[in-house]
Parts: C-alpha cells; structure tokens; sequence
C-alpha cells in the first residue's frame, strides 16, 4: 500500500517556494500551473484510473466559476461559503452528466463526444442567460480582504491552491488504497470482467465522476477568486477541458502525481514557446498537441510512466545480473 | 428433494433470427459438479450468459436458493454467489495478478488488506502463488486460465460457473489442474461447467447436460451420456451411432 509521505514531501517543497521566490510574475504563473494541475487531477479521477475519457470537464469547472462568482455579486452569499457551493454545484452537474451517460451506457469516444456536448451547451446557455451577465460576464468586486476570499498578496494564493491540489492529491491516493479505487481500476481495465465479479460498474463510475467533478469544479471556484471575472469561454470554453485531460495524459494517468508533472510540463513549454515567438495566437495549443503527440508515441503510460518503467526494467536487469 | 442451488427452467434466447438457447431446463444440485457439454454453436456460453445476467432472455425463469433471479443485473447475482469465468479470459491486464485477484476479493472484505490478504490465499490454491507480483498479461494461457478461476473464486461463490477452464491447455497442465477443481468440490462450491476435454469433464462431473442447437438433447451420468445415440449423433454426425454400436 502506498502512503502519503510522497505527497507531504512535494506539497512541502512547493510551500516553499514563495519564500524563496518573490516575482509576482512566476508566482502568478505557478498559481496557474496548480490551478491547471487542480483541474487535471479532477479529470484524471475519473479519466486515469476509471478509463472514461471526458472532453468537456470545463462543465465543471464552468460551473465552479460561475457559481461561486454569481452568488457573491447577485445574492451577496460570502465568498468562503461561495467557494463551497460552488464545488458542490459542480459535483452536482458532474451526477446529472454521469447518471445520464453512464445509464445509456455510453463507451469511449462516444461518452467523450456527449460530455463535450454538455460542456459546449452550457457554454451556449452561460453566454445569453441574464444570471451569467450574458456576453459581458460576471465580475466579482474587488476587496482584498481573507474574509472575501481575496489576498493582495500572490503567495497568499499560492499557498490556497497548493492546499487545494494537496487535498486532490491525498483524495488521489486514498482511492488507490480502498476499494472504490480497486473497484475504478477494475471498471477501467475491463467493464465486463468487473461486472462478474460483482462490481456495480455504473455507482462506481457514477460515484468517480462526481467526485471528479467536484475536484474540476474546485480550481473554477479558484480561478473565479483570484481572477475575480468569469465569462462562458474562460467558464465552459473547450480550453479548459482540453488543459484537464492534457496534463494527467502527459503527466502520466492514473498516477498521483500525473497531473501535477503534466501542468508543470506543459505550462513551462507554453511560457518557453512565447518567449521564443512572441504571443502568437493558438501557440500554446501548437505546443500541447505536439507535446501530446509525443507523449502518446513515446511513453503512452505518460512522463511519469517513462521514468516508473526506466527504474523496472534497471531493477529487473540488476536481478537478472544477480542472478546470472 | 429439496430444489436444486440453481434451477433453470424453460429459458430461452434469440439473436435475430437464431434460437441460441431454445426452452432450456438445467440444475445444478448443491456441492456437486454439474458438466454442460455440447457441439460448438451449441448455446453453452450463451446460456452462461443468462445465468450470469450478461444477456436477458427472452423467456423462461432461473431460481437460485429458491429465489426467483431472472431479472437481477449480474453484479447483484455475484454478491449472492455466483461467480463465473470467461472463456475468452478477461485479465485485468495493466494489473498484476495479485491486483486481478483483489479486485473479486473486495466483494466481500471492504478493506484492503483483507483483501490482499484473502486474495493471496486464493493465488495459493489455484497454483499461482508464486507470480502474483507479474503483470497479469505476461502470464501463460495456463496461468490466464488459473488466474480467472482465482479471481472468480475470489468471490467466495457458492456457485461457480466454468466456461471452458480447460481448453487451451496441454495434458500436463490439465493434470493439474483438474484436481484444484475437485478440490473446490469439496470445499462445497457447487460447480456447473462446460467443457470440450471430455476424459476431464466426464471423471469430474457428477451429472451432465448435452446442449445441441439450443435444446438439452441428452441428460445424465457421465456413462449414460456418453452412450446415448442423440448425443453421438449431435458430436460425429447423422449415423455415427449406429457405426459405433450405441444403445438406442
């Protein structure tokens, strides 16, 4: 059984970070690469160890934003309370999304395909509904104060999203150590299999798609705080989808820390490809498809996977040499 | 007599057009080993396929413990105790052995290490104890087939459903293997098997069914079966009874 030594190690070090870096500009971009790393992981509960592969988290995200922005400006609701609503709005469109797909039984690109239409309708909706602001957005008043949510200070921050995706890493690893999880895996590796051996493969994967919800919907509540403006291509936009199911792909899905090593990747060669070529439009997604296109052909189990199966077959050839 | 751990009665199947399992009626009694034989085509795995809740059928009832199951999805038929392995096997393949195992370990210990631990004990018995750190897509077709029968038994069914256990393999892995089937006879697992290696499936079973073409043609003891003229006939083709001298 693995524990969560690993992950108070990485949590630890990345809390460090601020007291050594003072740049608003590579705060501002680390607060990012978690948030992204944040969503990832949501995608990767259901995506990495329940094999269903969904194009349309910004649904969620989306609807942690919106929510979290729209009751502080409309019901005047506190941004903490906001905060939780809002992932619990998000898991609540993650159960409607899976009870529906997962009860039609829908497989692979099929269930990849619908999720995105539900993301791009919500897009649609958020975009003309007079709750949303429409076209114009939402935008959340700005006072810096802890008891709205809001810090003048970029570590403040920081230091909020590392304790988000700290909690997304542990929820992580708690699933791989029960039954739930061995359950998901089994779900993933073989639906029918998992079913004769008395998995009720629709909860399970019902119950991952909530909680992945949840956890997308999460860093939308976060982008809503520190961004304090939300409109429905930032909410429900394919970008966001399309950065949660990247980074624990590359990263590696199915593990911890796939996620978490995908954003840093991919959010690093973004801000590389910028530097180089001035902010051309769409370069970052030049970047995350040829990335991507790399990954699948040179290590499909992901970075991560890369550097797991390096140290198998070392340690597998040391026995040999042992042995021989 | 009291009723049979599982009973089947008048089921029936199609697909399209074909009558794959066509007003079936079969038993399974309580720790004893049932053997369902049969020509390819004959419906063996469909009717497995309903039994487990794979497939729904069209018509006809199955009682388990007296219980009407006929319309329970498969997992809820896995937690009152029937279990079932796949022919084609169905590893878990980016698991290791002892993860496959696990998984039908969960059912009925909620924590992971009584499932673990559960999980190596059923390894052991079936033979696998010694590679239950290997990922399960390195293993032998024999080990893929042992590996089935662990995860299955896993479970902890009272009834085991064996979909070709056998097949695929070389004498000496039947050898054995075949006693690690009996010997979960005796620990009172009821087990309803098909077979095609008929020394095998005629020394364990206890009573058989022929299936040919959807209908129970033939039913049983091993001998009786095995001179029956219908069933010959369904194997080697119209006549051959007669060539080989068959009791009518």
């Amino acid at each position: 059984m693995k524990g969560i030594a690993p992950i108070l190690l990485v949590v630890a070090v990345l809390a460090a970070v601020p007291l050594v870096v003072h740049s608003n500009t590579a705060l501002n971009f680390l607060v990012i690469t978690l948030l992204t790393a944040l969503a990832g992981q949501g995608w990767n509960i259901l995506g990495g160890y329940g094999g269903q592969y969904s194009f349309g988290h910004a649904a969620f995200f989306g609807t942690g934003a919106y929510v979290t922005a729209i009751l502080q400006v409309r019901y005047g609701v506190n941004a903490w309370p906001g905060f939780a609503i809002g992932i619990a709005a998000g898991a609540l469109v993650g159960a409607i999304i899976g009870a529906l797909t997962f009860r039609a039984g829908l497989r692979g690109s099929y269930f990849a395909l619908v999720t995105l239409a539900f993301a791009e309708v919500l897009r649609i909706l958020a975009s003309v509904a007079p709750v949303t602001g429409a076209g114009v957005g939402t935008l959340i008043k700005l006072d810096l104060h802890a008891s709205a949510l809001q810090f003048e200070s970029r570590a403040v921050f920081y230091w909020v999203i590392l304790v988000l995706l700290a909690v997304s890493l542990v929820i992580a690893r708690t699933i791989e150590n029960t039954r739930f999880g061995a359950w998901l895996i089994a779900v993933r590796e073989n639906e029918d299999a998992a079913r004769a051996l008395g998995v009720d493969a629709f909860k399970v994967k019902l119950g991952a798609m909530t909680i992945s919800a949840a956890i997308t919907a999460a860093a939308g509540c976060f982008y809503a705080q520190y961004f304090l403006f939300v409109d429905s291509g930032i909410a429900y936009g394919t970008r966001m989808s399309i950065e949660a199911l990247l980074t624990p792909i590359i990263g590696g899905a199915g593990t911890v820390f796939g996620p978490l090593v995908g954003a840093l990747v991919v959010k690093a060669l973004g801000e590389v490809a910028t530097y180089v070529a001035g902010d051309a439009p769409g370069l970052n997604l030049i970047v995350y498809g040829c990335v991507l296109v790399l990954v699948i052909a040179f290590a499909p189990r992901g970075l991560i996977g890369l550097v797991t199966g390096a140290g198998r077959r070392l340690a597998r050839g040391k026995r040999e040499v042992a042995h021989g | 007599m009291a009723e049979s751990l599982l009973a089947v009665s008048n089921l029936t199947r199609r697909f399209g057009g074909l009558l794959a399992v066509d007003g079936v009626s079969i038993a399974a009694d309580e720790g004893r080993i049932t053997g369902l034989i049969g020509p390819n085509g004959a419906g063996k795995t469909t009717l497995f396929g309903l039994i487990s809740g794979f497939i729904p059928p069209n018509e006809g009832d199955i009682r388990y413990e007296g219980e009407t199951i006929t319309r329970l999805p498969t997992h809820e038929r896995a937690r009152l105790g029937i279990a079932r392995t796949f022919q084609i096997v169905q590893p878990f393949a980016g698991l290791t052995v002892r993860e496959n195992i696990v998984v039908g370990a969960h059912l009925r210990h909620r924590s992971r290490a009584d499932a673990l631990a559960a999980a190596d004990v059923v390894g052991r018995e079936v033979g696998l104890g010694g590679m239950l750190d290997r990922p399960a897509d390195t293993l032998t077709v024999a080990g893929r087939k042992r590996l089935e029968l662990a995860r299955a038994l896993a479970t902890e069914p009272k009834l085991l459903l064996l979909d070709e256990v056998l097949a695929g393999l070389n004498p000496t892995e039947i050898r054995e293997i075949v006693p690690v089937i009996r010997k979960l006879c005796d620990r009172g697992i009821t087990i309803m098997m098909i077979e095609h290696v008929m020394q095998a499936v005629m020394s364990l079973s206890e009573h058989i069914f022929v299936l040919a073409e959807g209908r129970i043609i033939a039913e049983g003891a091993p001998a009786q079966v095995a001179a029956d003229r219908g069933v010959i006939e369904a194997y080697l083709g119209h006549g051959a009874a007669k060539k080989f001298g068959a009791q009518a």
